[in-house]
């Protein structure tokens, strides 16, 4: 039974996994997530466990992928998310996988190395064409004469050299022509100057289109240079100049018609090899998409793998070696389901399973019958059909039967190094009655197998016999589970605490986080989680009662939960707002209590509502004592006197009279009502943590602690603070408005009831107090004592009286129960540590009598001091409607400024500034605040009273889904 | 309207929260697969919710003083609220 009340029964079991489907049955388990795993091999290395190789190839093709990630979010493709949970590849599969991805990304690499050389080409070409295209502005022949004159606004482009010079110079001027940096250009023309000494003429002009950095990827107006320079040193010099500034210089052709040739060439290179660049990236993004449509599978796929290797990982390996041992804890409730999960891991391993199943069953059957009939009972041949079709059915129905229900059959699981498979199904021939002549009869207590055949036959004809049977119980056990053995799961007895199981669903989750924030259960602790849903909202609303704050929330909420499955609010990046979707059903349940308790308290927006008639009645007041008209105008306030009759009549019946509200005096009354309601509901929570205790004690057989604890704490919690709440209840419903004036003060009688002393102004509550204070008082202090000594002293009766007989007996069974090579993780070493030297007791005993003088220490100061902390329920109770009313009167009241349209007009700000306060510091600050006091309530003064929260939680081994981005 | 001093609203609260916190949980036992925590539910709300009602009409069962009201507020209830 899934309760919230206590963690479920776990136990620790083996499973037993043939090593053929060891794989695929671990990765049944993991998309079921039933299980969570221990580590068997704790003192080996990583790298020295089992599995490493695979886990290392699982590793590289996650690199591999990553390579692939990378170059489509490069090409600016977004990953969608794998559409189905795929399973976790066999290993046949993870070979074609790895395969094919390590090929894709060969192709990708080849082919993106093939466009960026293609790319860094045609770059080179054009920023070349370039060169060559603004060179021969500067070096060409002025236009024939007859040509129009150049207009104006390209007078910058114009030749810089005189064309004369230029042709009286010829012979002597050479060029060096290039692209540079933006950003060195200065630096180089500058220090050109300083080292030429100014010999050379060098002109820079911005390219006209920008191209890419092939370093770094970014677009640069690159800037050309062409120097001319005469004298070949000062060449020289340049070309190392450019070649320190990072040029690229280029080949420029002396002569004018060699340019126009070379600016011809360029452009033809550079369309063909646009056009084999364009081809490139079309082949580039077909390969782009088919890594698109598998990577996602693929990385799910591999997960999946290499969380399973990891899992065998931290197997241990049996005698034989055929075998892998894991050790898990498993809740018991799901023991059929994860035997239900290895068998069909088992079964996935063999490919023709389902196919072949019924022609395979009669082939078996036949053949099998005929051999028996025909070679070991020598039967005459005209009874073989009979006979075989007999037998033959008594086959089918056999491989029919799922080898987990023989097994259920014959009794308990045989562990397979003693049964194993044959011995198994040596049993389950067994069960075959004994007919015919008697010549195949099983001797009894051995097999068939062993036993054979007690004939007088030859010994050929025997050991043929025998060999067909052995390649049909080959050929049933393959058919059976497609390795040898089937897996299975033991239980294994263990003195360990198992982890924490607390099973919720997606309405009782938040609760359980509340309570797993304190500390995790331990196992089968009382839960206080189940309570905990009432409670917390409840305690919340009393400090956040207002009818109008809740309605807010509560419908906030009620949105929240209404539209809980859209994708749009689950997916949220914002962690504050995923934390307030987490808590939804909280908030509606805060929101639903805070409603009630702003009934009970009477506000609504600070405001209070008037279902039923108040019950004071000022108009009986004022006829009584003739207020006039110029009495009321002289005296500004005036008090209602409840005895007067017909002024009070009886109490308002749902929450508090509204008159409290337009009362001046409204919090005398108040606090008066929130501090005692505060203790009452304090010690009542206190006290209910206390009795949830007694089902730890009794569920853990420790029932020596019901008196020996529980009694002492409920009798001093009672007798002291039970008795509080009982004067409470007592002037509420004995003194009345006629004898206010003598009413006695409870606090000072709490008080001189600790003293012993006796107050003559404060009057007896009732007669004969004194004598039964004190009784409560002695009763309080003498169960102090019993808590202190009790549980110490009794363990130690009980250890002294089972020293006498054999010592290490309670352990010893334990652990007998397991086989020395079943048993993985206990050592010799271990079952002897286990046992208790007199040495260890006695230490123990000290240890125990400590823990216990600590918790009646924090118990009995802990009920004063936690009887004080509710106290904080009025305090913030008041903070709330204090601030609420302010607000009203601060903000809300400036609207009403008059019953013109101006007033309305006036109304529309004052009321956004109203609900922006209100929703910014009622709800949210407020609501925090009083939510972390209601946190502290439960986990300090409510959860110390019975929750120890020293567990740890059941992590299943599962493929989750959110794991997978 | 007349006040029967404490037994209506007793009664009637008591019976309210009596079927929540105690007949629902018993007919619902069989009916949903979450019970237990919803009878717990239904439980611990009805304790919390009478207790806190209980509370508020007991505190003012027997008032020992009266409310303070100022003038103006008098002079509207004396005629409004009878």
């Amino acid at each position: 039974m899934g309760s919230l009340f206590r963690s479920e029964e776990v136990c620790l079991a083996q499973l037993f996994l043939q090593s053929a489907s060891a794989y695929s049955c671990i990765s049944e388990l993991g998309e079921r997530g039933l299980l969570e795993f221990r580590d068997l091999n704790p003192k080996v290395s990583p790298f020295q466990r089992r599995f490493v190789g695979e886990v290392r190839r699982c590793e590289e093709m996650e690199k591999t992928f990553t390579f692939l990630q990378q170059e489509l979010r490069a090409a600016g493709r977004v990953l969608g998310p794998c559409p189905e949970s795929p399973r976790a590849p066999a290993a046949r599969e993870a070979l074609r996988v790895q395969e094919q991805s390590e090929q894709l990304a060969q192709e990708l690499r080849e082919v993106s190395r093939n466009r960026a050389s293609l790319r860094g080409r045609l770059q080179d070409l054009r920023q070349y064409l370039h060169v060559l295209r603004e060179g021969q502005r500067f070096t060409s022949l002025p236009a024939p004469l007859g040509s129009p004159p150049r207009p104006r606004a390209l007078s910058e482009r114009e030749p810089i050299l005189d064309p004369s010079l230029h042709q009286h110079l010829e012979r002597k001027i050479s060029f060096v022509a290039g692209v540079i940096h933006p950003w060195r250009v200065t630096a180089f023309e500058r220090l050109l100057w300083r080292a030429c000494r100014g010999y050379l003429v060098a002109s820079f002009v911005e390219m006209p289109e920008p191209m890419e950095d092939p370093a770094t990827g970014e677009s640069i107006t690159w800037v050309i240079f062409l120097i001319s320079y005469w004298g070949e040193q000062i060449g020289q010099k340049i070309r190392k100049i450019s070649a320190c500034f990072h040029c690229q210089v280029y080949a420029y052709p002396e002569s004018e018609a060699s340019r126009t040739e070379a600016i011809t060439r360029l452009h033809s290179q550079i369309q063909e090899l646009s056009v084999t660049l364009e081809e490139t990236e079309k082949y580039l993004a077909e390969v782009l998409d088919k890594v698109a449509q598998v990577l996602p599978t693929w990385r799910v796929q591999v997960q999946k793998m290499k969380a399973i290797y990891l899992v065998l990982n931290q197997c241990s390996f049996d005698v034989t070696k055929k075998c892998l041992i894991a050790e898990v804890w498993c809740p018991v409730r799901d023991l059929t389901q994860v035997q239900d999960a290895l068998r069909q891991g088992s079964v996935s391993g063999s490919v023709h399973q389902g196919l072949f199943r019924v022609p395979m069953s009669l082939c078996l059957g036949f053949l099998v019958s005929y051999v028996f009939m025909s070679r070991v009972c020598w039967c005459p041949h005209v009874l073989v059909p009979g006979v075989v079709l007999c037998l033959h059915v008594v086959f089918v129905g056999l491989l029919s039967v799922p080898m987990s229900s023989c097994q259920r059959f014959l009794g308990v699981p045989v562990s397979p190094h003693h049964g194993g498979p044959c011995a198994r199904l040596e049993r389950i021939v067994g069960l075959v009655p004994r007919t015919g002549s008697g010549c195949w009869g099983l001797v009894p207590g051995r097999g068939l197998l062993r036993g054979g055949c007690r004939g007088q036959a030859p010994r050929a004809r025997q050991e043929s016999a025998r060999r067909a049977r052995i390649r049909f119980w080959v050929l049933f056990l393959q058919y059976q589970s497609g390795s040898s053995v089937e897996c299975f799961v033991q239980r294994v007895p263990t003195s360990e605490s198992p982890p924490t199981l607390i099973r919720t669903n997606k309405f009782t989750a938040g609760f359980q986080s509340i309570v797993d924030a304190y500390g995790v259960a331990s196992y089968q602790e009382v839960n206080p989680a189940p309570y905990a849903i009432i409670t917390f909202p409840f305690i919340f609303a009393i400090m956040f009662g207002d009818v109008g704050h809740g309605l807010l929330m509560f419908l906030f909420a009620l949105w929240m939960v209404l539209y809980e499955d859209s994708p749009r609010l689950r997916q949220g990046t914002n962690e504050i707002w995923l934390t307030f979707f987490e808590g939804r059903y909280l908030i509606l349940l805060m929101g639903a209590f805070s409603i009630y308790t702003g009934f009970i308290y009477n506000e609504c927006f600070s405001k209070a509502t008037v279902i039923f008639p108040s019950a004071w009645s000022v108009a009986t007041m004022a006829n009584h004592s003739s207020w006039s008209s110029a009495y009321l105008a002289t005296h500004p306030s005036l008090t209602l006197d409840p005895n007067v009759t017909g002024v009070f009549r009886g109490p308002y019946p749902f929450g508090i009279d509204p008159i409290w509200s337009l009362a001046t005096n409204h919090l005398n009354f108040l606090n008066s009502f929130k501090m005692k309601m505060s203790v009452v509901l304090g010690i009542v929570h206190m006290g209910f943590g206390v009795v949830l205790g007694v089902f730890n004690h009794v569920h853990f057989q420790q029932r020596h602690r019901l008196v020996l604890e529980f009694l002492p704490e409920m009798i001093f919690l009672l007798a002291l603070f039970g008795y509080l709440v009982f004067l409470i209840f007592y002037k509420w419903i004995k003194f009345s408005a006629a004898d206010s004036r003598v009413a006695p003060s409870i606090l000072i009688h709490f008080i001189d009831m600790f003293l012993f002393t006796s107050n003559a102004e404060n009057l007896p509550l009732y007669p004969g107090q004194v004598p039964v204070q004190m009784v409560l008082v002695v009763l309080a202090l003498a169960s102090v004592p019993v808590l202190l000594l009790g549980t110490p002293l009794y363990q130690w009766c009980r250890q002294g009286a089972s020293r006498m007989p054999v010592t290490t007996g309670e352990q010893e069974p334990l652990l007998e129960g397991q086989e020395a090579g079943n048993s993985v993780n206990a050592t010799t070493e271990d079952v002897e540590s286990g046992g208790h030297s007199p040495a260890a007791k006695h230490l123990d005993f000290a240890e125990i009598f400590m823990h216990q003088a600590i918790h009646t220490i924090e118990y009995c100061l802990g009920c004063v001091s936690n009887t004080a902390s509710y106290l904080r329920l009025w305090a913030l109770s008041l903070a709330h409607a204090q601030l609420s009313e302010v607000l009203w009167t601060m903000v809300m009241r400036n609207g009403f400024v008059g019953l013109s349209y101006v007033g309305g007009v006036v109304l529309v700000p004052v009321f956004t500034a109203f609900a922006v306060l209100t929703v910014a510091i009622l709800l949210v600050m407020e609501g925090l605040s009083a939510f972390l006091h209601a946190l502290r309530l439960h986990w300090v003064e409510f959860q110390n009273k019975f929750y120890v929260g020293a567990g740890y939680k059941l992590c299943p081994f599962a493929f989750a889904p959110d794991t997978w981005e | 309207m007349a006040y029967g001093g404490l037994a209506v609203p007793i009664i009637v609260m008591s019976v309210f929260w009596g079927v929540v916190g105690v007949t629902t949980p018993h007919l619902i036992t069989f009916l949903l697969p979450l019970f237990r925590v919803i009878n717990t539910m239904l439980v611990t709300c009805a304790v919390c919710c009478y207790l806190f009602w209980l509370i508020a009409i007991l505190a003012q069962l027997n008032p020992l003083f009266g409310p303070q009201l100022s003038n103006e507020t008098i002079w509207y209830l004396r005629y409004h609220w009878p």
